[in-house]
């Protein structure tokens, strides 16, 4: 079960919904990822073009808790207004910030990081920040109200996988809100890897909807998720450096 | 009247006198429309009361994917 503000949810997995070659792909890759929160972002609309696909057409949006995100932001001010954009139409009251501060790696801005997070908490947003993957920051975040820490595993899109376990893990360690490892998930075996570190949940879009098979992906991102998880609780063996035998010594017959 | 919407300068027919008009306007069958009338963001509540006038700025946004 994953908490996020007074909100829980039985999936920790998160859907991003960009890029799937067509809604009907889109629809069924939601639906067997068996996610509870789809992320989306807020453009400007053709209004000369009634006719253009719609994304929330094909899925029913009231069996899912929708998270905007404030993609396409600069600086918090940007931030705040796509926010205040997504809440005006009644559907959700979570925002992922997204502040993007480098235009080739987009990775996040820190400082307007921190100060769209501030100015959201205090219109009494239900905030979950995308940030890197400092340890410092993240806790800040968290002083500061934060529902939920987003750090990327490697650049959003990249599909690298976790390139700093030990960053993730002092972040998880440290952290009283569900931290989500957020962008970068390449694969299953990345998905499975960031549950096991004990991250609460994965925010992933592009290793699904860039998969040759994206319905089938999301499958495999769902068990991967949930295998990192029960892996996590069950707790894993210490590595030794050398072999012990699992078949009993006594007895042995030649 | 005539209204600048994202960018763009539209005449429309004197019925039309709310933010709710301007969409009907345009959609038969509205889908999910977020509106900024001259900055300010509308809530989806208020759409029906709040007036537009000649010359007036309106920004109509939507949901798209996104991760």
């Amino acid at each position: 079960m994953l908490t996020i503000g007074e909100k829980t949810f039985q999936s920790r997995l998160l859907l991003g919904t960009g890029k799937y070659p067509n809604v009907d792909i889109q629809k069924k890759a939601v639906d067997v990822s068996e996610t509870d929160i789809l992320t989306f972002s807020v453009r400007r609309m053709d209004i000369f073009e009634s006719s253009q696909p719609n994304l929330l057409e094909k899925i029913d949006i009231h069996n899912y808790d929708l998270l905007p995100n404030t993609a396409g932001a600069y600086t918090a001010k940007e931030a705040v207004r796509t926010a205040k954009l997504a809440s005006a139409s009644g559907l959700c009251d979570m925002i992922k910030v997204e502040v993007i501060g480098d235009k080739k790696t987009l990775l996040p801005d820190p400082v307007e990081t921190l100060n769209a997070t501030e100015e959201l908490l205090k219109e009494g947003f239900i905030v979950l920040p995308y940030t890197s993957d400092d340890v410092v920051l993240a806790r800040k975040l968290e002083e500061m109200g934060a529902h939920a820490i987003m750090p990327g595993a490697s650049p959003i899109g990249s599909g690298q996988g976790i390139i700093n376990p030990i960053n993730l893990s002092f972040i998880i360690e440290q952290s009283n809100v569900p931290v989500i490892v957020d962008a970068g998930i390449g694969s299953p075996k990345d998905a499975a890897y960031a549950m096991e570190l004990g991250a609460d949940g994965i925010l992933l879009n592009t290793a699904v909807s860039g998969a040759n098979d994206p319905v089938k992906m999301a499958e495999a991102m769902k068990r991967a998720v949930e295998a990192g998880r029960l892996g996590y609780e069950a707790g894993r063996i210490p590595k030794k450096s050398y072999a012990t035998a699992s078949s009993p010594q006594e007895g042995i017959s030649i | 009247m005539s209204l600048y919407i994202n960018g763009s300068t539209i005449d429309l027919p004197a019925h039309v006198t709310t933010v709710s008009d301007v969409i009907l306007h345009f959609f038969d069958d509205p889908p999910v429309v977020i509106v900024e009338h001259n900055g300010d963001i509308i809530d989806k509540t208020s759409h029906s009361t709040r007036e537009v006038a000649d010359g007036d700025k309106l920004e109509f946004v939507h949901f798209v994917g996104g991760g």
